[in-house]
């Protein structure tokens, strides 16, 4: 049967399977079947390598948001000399409208565990560190508890599953702060420090943790490399969307009747997923905005959507991205004015402060939204605020500005409307 | 005020130091350390925690300050984390943090006079889905939050009640057993 089509799909990164999260029922589903397979089937593994091509090929994009594919920026690890090489998994999961990963933390632990595994197997890691939000606690703990029963049960430590293979993992918890979850701030606060973005170059994987090679990946596409290996590339890439492929979590949040994460490939009509999957609006009103995929990505108009799926290619057109596939939807009484001013307020919180354009770009841009959701502003501040964009964009060590520019960008090009309505005219020149 | 860990602690802090190649690495888990001990990491608590690792003063204080979930003054006993960013901010995450004011009588930001409860206005906590929500004390989740189910909890938590962990059901399964 085929996997596309979203109506009769099967989940797989969390199935309906009760107690999953434990490891005998984790491994009655033949779960840690891959990570076997690939430390003990020398003749369909032959090397680290072979594991890596594999999971290029599947074309595994990034669940993160970036959506590069994992196994091209596995292929950057420089070659093994002896020391330590870290595989850095990011949990941070902060953007607002991103709810995803704790269920995998919750639901299916160890098909992560299985996923990092191998990925450090492919990669010759030595230390695996999962850094999860400090906010998700009851998650680290349910984590930690998973971490616990792979050591007990050989699937990490030393010599896995009888082979030669040795990998420790630690999870480390954070302490409340957005920043971390871009990759190299995250590597800053693994050290123990404070979660400031690094100059790139040199690239995580020539200088990550301590100075050492490092790959960063996302925890749900860490959980798609056991399904990738179990299945082979050829099946993961003919899941949903020809150049995003592969199941997806998506996490809808907002005015639908069911709000929550769903398990379904790649590529659902935004328009299918709101009515069908979500349940509709809520109280029967009208559609009036979509944030696709967490609060930095462009805002679709309703009339924007048709046809539109939920894939990189699909939303690039349309004139916005996936991101985390974090959907925030919005009906018609929803205040646009107020939802821009609350996102800027977000990204100003969350600036780390490291650089200028960020530090007090975001402060201007949640300043001015605020004196027009007041109503005193102008109707020139909304050309003020356009240009304090240009000024962001671009010109920051990492993506913070960006993600904090795109929303004051789009919004007020898609809704200029009711910007203007909230501001008095301008009726002189500037002096 | 001076702080002492415990010999519980000081195990606690030993395994994590092994699962780093440097104890600076150590810092913000055994902030969390001394957090869960002494409910804050006030300036005496960052000095107990510099010099138990033998690190700078300064670099724990730095990085205390920058994380927001570590308290750096003593809190209520309980602190109430009430979310309002994006998804709560659509589905009445202020107007929770609104009952909460009057019915505390304190304003976000504020203790009440009896230590009981303190009450932030906090950002995205991952729970859109479950808007609007709130946080107890950097522990539990309280999901689809309304005026009652908010009474409830602070009677609760007034009873000496921890709240339960929530699981939210995966809405597929929840799809398949309501047709």
């Amino acid at each position: 049967m085929s996997q596309s089509d979203w109506r009769t799909y099967k989940p797989v990164l969390i199935p309906p399977v009760d107690n999953l999260h434990e490891i005998e029922v984790y491994r009655k589903q033949g779960g840690y079947e891959a990570l076997k397979s690939v430390l003990t089937d020398k003749k369909r593994w032959a090397d680290p390598k072979s594991v890596v091509d594999e999971v290029k090929a599947a074309n595994i994009r990034g669940r993160g948001g970036a959506g590069f594919n994992a196994g091209l920026k596995w292929s950057f690890m420089p070659p093994a000399d002896g020391g330590p090489r870290y595989l850095a998994c990011n949990g941070d999961e902060s953007e607002p409208g991103t709810f995803k990963d704790r269920k995998i933390f919750e639901y299916n632990p160890h098909l992560f565990i299985e996923g990092a595994v191998i990925a450090a197997y492919a990669m010759e890691i030595t230390t695996i560190y999962v850094y999860i939000r400090g906010e998700y606690r009851p998650f680290i703990e349910m984590m930690r508890k998973a971490v616990q029963d792979a050591y007990k049960n050989g699937m990490l430590g030393k010599n896995i599953l009888k082979s030669n293979f040795s990998v420790d993992m630690v999870v480390a918890s954070g302490a409340g702060a957005y920043i971390c979850g871009e990759e190299t701030s995250m590597l800053e606060s693994i050290e123990g420090k404070r979660g400031y973005p690094r100059v790139k170059p040199p690239f995580p994987a020539q200088k990550g943790l301590w100075g050492r090679p490092t790959t960063i990946n996302n925890i749900e596409t860490l959980s798609c490399v056991p399904l990738v290996i179990r299945n082979g590339a050829d099946w993961f890439s003919s899941i949903g969307a020809k150049n995003h492929p592969g199941p997806l979590l998506y996490g809808i949040s907002g005015h639908v009747n069911r709000p929550g994460v769903y398990e379904l490939p790649s590529g659902v009509p935004v328009l299918e997923l709101i009515e069908e999957v979500a349940g509709g609006m809520r109280n029967g009103k009208k559609l009036k905005a979509i944030i696709p995929g967490g609060s930095s990505t462009p805002i679709l108009r309703a009339d924007q959507l048709d046809g539109v799926t939920m894939d990189s290619d699909s939303l690039r057109t349309a004139g916005s991205m996936l991101g985390t596939s974090g959907m925030v939807v919005m009906d018609e009484d929803t205040d646009i004015v107020e939802v821009l001013w609350r996102i800027s307020h977000f990204y100003h919180h969350e600036s780390c402060g490291q650089c200028t354009p960020c530090r007090d770009g975001t402060g201007w841009l949640e300043k001015i939204l605020l004196k027009i959701r007041n109503g005193d502003g102008e109707t020139r501040d909304l050309d003020l605020l356009l240009d304090v964009t240009t000024q962001m964009e671009g010109r920051t060590i990492c993506a913070l500005a960006d993600a904090a520019a795109w929303p004051v960008r789009y919004t007020i090009t898609r809704f200029r409307d009711e910007f203007e309505a909230r501001c008095k005219k301008s009726v002189h020149a500037l002096v | 005020m001076t702080y002492e860990f415990t010999k519980e602690d000081l195990d606690r802090i030993e395994s994590i130091k092994k699962e780093y190649p440097e104890v600076k690495a150590t810092t913000l888990q055994v902030l969390w350390v001394a957090q869960d001990r002494f409910g804050h990491v006030d300036a005496d608590v960052q000095r107990l925690v510099a010099a138990t690792l033998e690190l700078p003063e300064a670099h724990v204080h730095g990085v205390a300050s920058f994380y927001t979930q570590y308290y750096k003054q003593k809190m209520g006993k309980h602190v109430l984390d009430v979310c309002t960013c994006l998804s709560c901010q659509l589905c009445g995450g202020y107007d929770i943090l609104n009952h909460l004011e009057k019915k505390l009588g304190i304003k976000a930001g504020e203790t009440t006079k009896d230590g009981m409860f303190s009450l932030q206005q906090v950002e995205c906590l991952g729970a859109c889905g479950y808007a609007p929500m709130l946080q107890v004390t950097n522990g539990e989740f309280v999901n689809h939050l309304t005026e009652e189910k908010v009474d409830h909890l602070l009677d609760k938590l007034r009873n000496g009640e921890d709240p339960e962990h929530e699981m939210m059901e995966m809405p597929l399964r929840k799809q398949k057993e309501n047709p």
